[in-house]
C-alpha cells in the first residue's frame, strides 16, 4: 500500500486532485477517538436523561430555577414533591421536599461507560496531539496558513460547500473550513470537554478547584459540558455528510486502508 | 479547621497498601481493591480509583460555602427506612427504626466493632461531646444536580482514633437502617471532612436526610453518603456487600468521579 509519508512535502497541486491519503496513526486513532466520542455521546445522553435540567453557578437541582429544561426524558418537569422540610424561619427559606415519583436513571452503567470511554479519548488524544506535533502534520496540514485566514475566502470556501463544490480527494491538503473545524474540534471543543467533565469529580475539583472555578461553578461546567457536546453532534453530522457527499467509498478507504483512489 | 490530632492509623501505612495494591490492577483481583468479575465497566471503574489515587495530592479540602449559598435539596433514595413502600425496605430493620424515632432516637446506638483495638457502642449524645466539625459544603446527586448544605458532626478520623482502628485498617464499611450498605478506602475515612453528621442546616438532621445520622463523604458522589447509620465495621479487606452492595447492582462502588 503506497502512501506519501508524512516526512515528505507534499506537492499541492497533485494533491489536492488526487489526496495524499492518511497516515496509519492519523487511521487509528481517528477510529478510536470516533468509537470513543461516540460511546460517550450515547452515554453522556443517557446520564443527561437522568437530570435534563442544566444551571449556570455552582448548584442546581429540581427546587431551584433551571437554565434550561431538555424534554429528553420522562423525567423532564413532572412529578411532584410531599413532605416538605423549611429549614429556617425567614422568607425563600432553603427547603427539602421527596419526590413523589420514581425518575428514569440507567446511570449505573451509562457513567461507568462513559468514564471506560473517557479513558479511551484521553489516552489515544494525547498520543494523537504529540505525534501531531512531532511529526508536522498539525503545521502542515491542519494550521491554516496566515494568507488563508482572510473574511473573502473564507465566505468563497463556505459558498463552495453551499453549492455542494467540495474537494473529493482522501486526506490532506484541506480546505480552509476544513481546517477551522479540525482544528476547532481538536485544540477547543474536545479538551473543553475533558476540562468541563474534570470539573465535574468531588475529589478532582477539591485537588483543582480552578476547573470548576473558571466556568463559574461546576453546574455552569455541566452546562458547558452539554453545549459543547451539541455542537460536537453538529460537527459529527457535517462531518459525515461531507464524506457521503464527497464520496463516501473514496473518503473511507482513505481513512482505512490509507489512501485515496490513485495509489502510486 | 484542619485538625492536628494524630491518628492511630498512620497515613504512610494507608498510602503504602493502596501503591502496593497497583500491580494488581490488571489482574482486578485483590482484596485491597473492589472487585470487577470480569465486567469491563467495573474494571473502569477500578482504573479511575487507582489513577485518581494515584495521581492526585492527598486530602484537599472541597469547598466550604457560607450561609447565604445555602440551596434547597431534594431527598431521594430512602426517605424512610420504616415505610414499607421503599425499594430496598427490611421489615426487621424498619421496625427498630420505627421505635428508635418514636423514642426520639435516645435509644438508638452506633456500633463500631471490626479492626479496633476498643469496639464501642455510641448515643447520639456520645457523638455530640466529641469536638464537633459544621461545614457547608455541596452535595453531588450521581442524578446530576447538585446541593449546598450545612453539615454538623464529628469528623469519622476523631472516632477512628477513639476506637483504635489497627494499622492493618484499609475500609470503613457501613450499615444501615435502609438496607444499603456501604464502604469508603481509608483514605475518604481519614480525610477532615469526612463526617458522621447529626445536624443539617442548623437542626437535626431530618429523617428524609439519614436521621439520626449519616457520614458525610464530600470528596465522593452523594451516593456514598450512606444515610440512617446503625454500625460500622472497620476491615482489612474490600467487602462488596453482596447483593445489597453497590457492585453487584451494577454501580461502581468509588465514587470520587
Amino acid at each position: 500500500m503506497a502512501q506519501t509519508s508524512v516526512a515528505q512535502p507534499v506537492d499541492h497541486e497533485t494533491a489536492d486532485a488526487v489526496g495524499s491519503g492518511h497516515t496509519g496513526w492519523v487511521r487509528t486513532t481517528h477510529w478510536v477517538v470516533a468509537a470513543s466520542v461516540t460511546t460517550l455521546a450515547v452515554s453522556g445522553f443517557v446520564i443527561l436523561m437522568a437530570h435534563p435540567r442544566l444551571y449556570w453557578g455552582k448548584a442546581g437541582n429540581d427546587l431551584t430555577p433551571a437554565l434550561i429544561e431538555l424534554p429528553v426524558s420522562r423525567n423532564y418537569r413532572h412529578g411532584g414533591w410531599e413532605t416538605q422540610t423549611v429549614f429556617y424561619s425567614r422568607s425563600g427559606s432553603a427547603l427539602s421536599a421527596v419526590r413523589t415519583y420514581d425518575i428514569f436513571n440507567q446511570n449505573g452503567w451509562a457513567r461507568s461507560l462513559h468514564f471506560l470511554s473517557a479513558w479511551f479519548l484521553v489516552i489515544t488524544g494525547l498520543a494523537y496531539v504529540v505525534a501531531g506535533f512531532a511529526s508536522g502534520h498539525f503545521r502542515r496540514d491542519l494550521a491554516p496558513r496566515a494568507a488563508e485566514l482572510r473574511p473573502r475566502l473564507l465566505w468563497e470556501d463556505l459558498g463552495k460547500h453551499l453549492r455542494m463544490q467540495i474537494r473529493t480527494s482522501g486526506g490532506p491538503p484541506y480546505g480552509l473550513l476544513q481546517k477551522l473545524s479540525y482544528c476547532s474540534v481538536v485544540f477547543v471543543a474536545l479538551p473543553l470537554m475533558v476540562w468541563t467533565g474534570l470539573a465535574q469529580s468531588p475529589t478532582i475539583a477539591a485537588a483543582y478547584p480552578i476547573l470548576p472555578d473558571l466556568f463559574g461553578g461546576t453546574q455552569s461546567a455541566r452546562t458547558v459540558h452539554f453545549l459543547v457536546f451539541a455542537g460536537l453532534v453538529l460537527f459529527l453530522l457535517v462531518h459525515v455528510w461531507m464524506v457521503v457527499m464527497s464520496g463516501f467509498g473514496r473518503q473511507m478507504r482513505a481513512m482505512t486502508l490509507g489512501s485515496s483512489h490513485a495509489k502510486n | 479547621m484542619r485538625r492536628t490530632n494524630p491518628v492511630v492509623l498512620s497515613r504512610r501505612k494507608v498510602l503504602g497498601g493502596l501503591a502496593s495494591a497497583g500491580g494488581m490492577l490488571l489482574a482486578g483481583c485483590s482484596k485491597d481493591l473492589p472487585p470487577t468479575y470480569g465486567n469491563v465497566l467495573r474494571m473502569g471503574d477500578v482504573l479511575t480509583y487507582r489513577a485518581q489515587r494515584v495521581l492526585l495530592p492527598v486530602h484537599r479540602s472541597v469547598r466550604e460555602y457560607s450561609h447565604r449559598d445555602i440551596t434547597s435539596i431534594p431527598a431521594i433514595g430512602t426517605t424512610d427506612p420504616a415505610d414499607p413502600h421503599q425499594e430496598t425496605y427490611n421489615a426487621e430493620q424498619g421496625a427498630i427504626y420505627e421505635r428508635l424515632r418514636s423514642g426520639g432516637f435516645a435509644d438508638w446506638r452506633l456500633s463500631i466493632e471490626g479492626r479496633v483495638a476498643r469496639p464501642a457502642s455510641y448515643s447520639l449524645g456520645d457523638l455530640q461531646r466529641f469536638p464537633a466539625r459544621t461545614q457547608i459544603t455541596k452535595h453531588t446527586c450521581e442524578e446530576g444536580w447538585s446541593a449546598i448544605a450545612e453539615w454538623t458532626g464529628v469528623p469519622l478520623r476523631n472516632v477512628l482514633q477513639a476506637v483504635g482502628a489497627l494499622p492493618e485498617a484499609r475500609f470503613v464499611n457501613f450499615y444501615a437502617y435502609d438496607n444499603n450498605p456501604d464502604s469508603i478506602d481509608m483514605l475518604d475515612a481519614l480525610h477532615p471532612q469526612t463526617i458522621l453528621a447529626y445536624g443539617m442546616n442548623g437542626r437535626a438532621l431530618p429523617v428524609g436526610h439519614g436521621a439520626p445520622l449519616r457520614v458525610r463523604v464530600e470528596t465522593q458522589l452523594g451516593y456514598k453518603s450512606v444515610k440512617f447509620l446503625r454500625r460500622i465495621v472497620i476491615a482489612n479487606e474490600f467487602d462488596d456487600m453482596g447483593k445489597l452492595g453497590l457492585i453487584q447492582n451494577g454501580w461502581s462502588w468509588y465514587a470520587g468521579i
